[in-house]
């Protein structure tokens, strides 16, 4: 039982930090550096992102055995694009607004590496549970990845968090960081400071 | 006993200039130019230096300690970037904003690439490309020089809190009841409104009150004496300035009644400055001989076709870094030929191999193909 717990624990924990989509993998980078203007915008996108990912594992992982592999990268295609019109309808219906600020992104989950990588590499050979649970971890991770960006850039480029603002009037707003090579800095240094923390950690873990 | 024989790679030979002197020289030779640009805007450009500077130290400290990089605070070079970035800005651009800038300009421009040497691009240029980018109004904002209390009180914007807009100028400036050159630079001058600045104030950047950097006399002589010492290649300055004179007089030539003459463009904005202190940067200009004429004259050309046919009103900045960027091609197209071999490659007359064989050719080989 704990055994399988831990199993459990492992999987939906691979996507937060060990394999963390955004800052190990380095996939779906895309959407990560277009719409995290804001952190509403990264919030939806990796919301919408999780979602998709987590019902198109479970069906995969369902068909696993009856699809044949000559033709499985089609059908996860399939799949994917199917959830992730389900996804672009529900948007719609929330909100419209949200909607015109993602823009083709929402659409373009379909090619997301992380949903086509995910099923490919890990649903396609795991049980439905297990293989959700991933989905959810990797999700979350690629959520977080997309606020950490999300919410850098809104508060230096207008000086607001999730639109609510923070330093008053007077804020001078840095232009670049709301357009697209601002994504770039801000990427740039999430991933030294992650990639210099995991190596003080190795070397930490080394000498202990 | 103790002897052993040890095996280096070349230079066996080296010379007396370490990369401490060169650099150490190149500040010095920068305090005149900073002295004069105090003289000129006050306290302002005073305090612009400092923080700029330390911006810059900090963050080649910071860096050279969390990532291991070699460097030392001894050599001098972020200095020069931190006195070359505040020469680049306007004087009254706000301090918060100059320190941001300043840790952009090491940590983008020099400590991602590992540190001094392996720079692709001037790091402060860099620092300015982002200020450009991040702050385009105040980046554009200038002051009038010689404001009469220029020692005593700072320029208004220069005071802004961290993350602040800085306060509007144009009403300090018109509360000095100065001419109608304050607050745009001669460059923008010409370009908005097709005003031309006498020569000889941009020249020694004195008469008039203009919104201009250090005299560009001033940074010649400087230039004079590093490139007398040979602690820069005299070509890439040379280069710079006649690749824009002479784009510039063809311009001229086309059109007088619309574009000015090469001795504007020569004077006006940043192009002497750029010449001698930044395409000079040793790490990222051509080492080739031909090379760095054709880098200089690319920076040179680059500047006038910004100038004139882009939105923005100087060039300087993104032609050195185009240029920059160019360097390891224009260095490949400009490799000097081998003593006493032909065209790499080629064979010569009734010779049966290229003397610089591409890879290893087999005489006895081909021979045997032609039977």
């Amino acid at each position: 039982m704990s055994a399988s717990v831990t199993q459990s624990w492992d999987e939906l924990t691979e996507g937060l930090w060990r394999q963390n989509p955004t800052f190990v993998m380095v996939l779906g980078m895309c959407p990560t550096l277009a719409v995290t203007v804001s952190g509403v915008n990264a919030l939806a996108m990796g919301i919408a992102t999780t979602l998709v990912l987590i019902f198109s594992c479970l069906l995969v992982s369902l068909m696993r055995n009856i699809v044949p592999g000559e033709v499985r990268i089609a059908t996860y295609i399939v799949i994917i694009a199917t959830f992730v019109t389900v996804v672009d309808y529900l948007i719609q219906a929330i909100s419209l607004e949200l909607y015109d600020a993602l823009g083709a992104f929402i659409q373009l989950i379909v090619v997301n590496c992380i949903i086509l990588g995910r099923a490919e590499a890990h649903a396609s050979k795991t049980p439905p549970i297990p293989a959700m649970l991933n989905a959810v971890g990797m999700g979350a991770g690629f959520t977080l990845g997309l606020l950490s960006l999300g919410i850098v850039r809104e508060i230096l480029g207008a000086g607001k968090l999730f639109g609510i603002t923070l330093f008053g009037e007077s804020f001078q707003p840095w232009v670049v960081m709301v357009l697209p090579p601002g994504g770039f800095f801000v990427l740039g240094g999430w991933l030294l400071i992650f990639a210099w923390w995991a190596r003080r950690k190795e070397a930490g873990g080394a000498q202990s | 006993m103790s002897s052993r024989l040890e095996i280096r790679s070349s230079p066996h030979i080296k010379g007396v200039s370490s990369v401490e002197t060169i650099m150490k020289n190149v500040v010095w030779s920068l305090l005149p130019i900073c002295a004069f640009y105090v003289f000129q805007y006050g306290i302002s450009a005073l305090a612009t230096l400092v923080v700029v500077t330390a911006s810059c130290l900090l963050a080649d400290r910071l860096f050279a300690r969390l990532g291991g990089q070699s460097g030392d605070i001894g050599d001098w070079s972020a200095t020069i970037t931190g006195l070359l970035l505040a020469l680049t800005i306007p004087p009254g651009f706000p301090l918060w904003m100059g320190f941001v800038i300043g840790f952009v300009a090491i940590a983008l421009g020099k400590a991602l690439f590992g540190g001094l040497g392996r720079n692709v691009f001037n790091p402060a240029l860099v620092g300015r490309a982002f200020g450009q980018a991040a702050f385009p109004t105040a980046i554009a904002t200038y002051t009038p020089s010689f404001m009469p209390g220029r020692f005593t009180e700072f320029i208004p914007s220069s005071l802004a809190m961290p993350f602040m807009t800085p306060a509007d100028t144009s009403a300090w400036i018109a509360a000095a009841k100065l001419d109608a050159w304050a607050g745009a630079t001669p460059l923008a001058k010409w370009k908005f409104e097709t005003v031309l600045a006498p020569a000889i104030d941009l020249l020694t950047s004195i008469g008039g009150n203009l919104a201009v950097g250090p005299a560009p006399i001033l940074i010649v002589l400087c230039g004079l004496y590093l490139a007398a010492r040979r602690f820069l290649d005299w070509r890439i300055p040379v280069a710079t300035l006649i690749g824009a004179a002479l784009t510039g007089y063809v311009v001229y030539l086309l059109n007088p009644a619309r574009y000015p003459d090469p001795v504007f463009v020569l004077l006006s904005g940043g192009l002497v400055l750029g010449a001698v202190y930044m395409a000079t940067d040793m790490a990222t200009s051509p080492v080739t001989p031909r090379g760095v004429w054709v880098y200089g004259g690319l920076i040179g050309f680059l500047t006038v076709i910004i100038r004139y046919f882009s939105g923005l009103p100087e060039g300087v900045m993104y032609s050195i870094l185009i240029a920059n960027a160019a360097t390891p091609l224009i260095e490949r197209v400009t490799q000097p030929r081998p003593f006493g071999t032909a065209s790499l490659g080629k064979r010569k007359g009734r010779a049966v191999y290229p003397l610089l064989p591409a890879e290893p050719v087999d005489v006895a080989g081909r021979e045997k193909d032609k039977k």
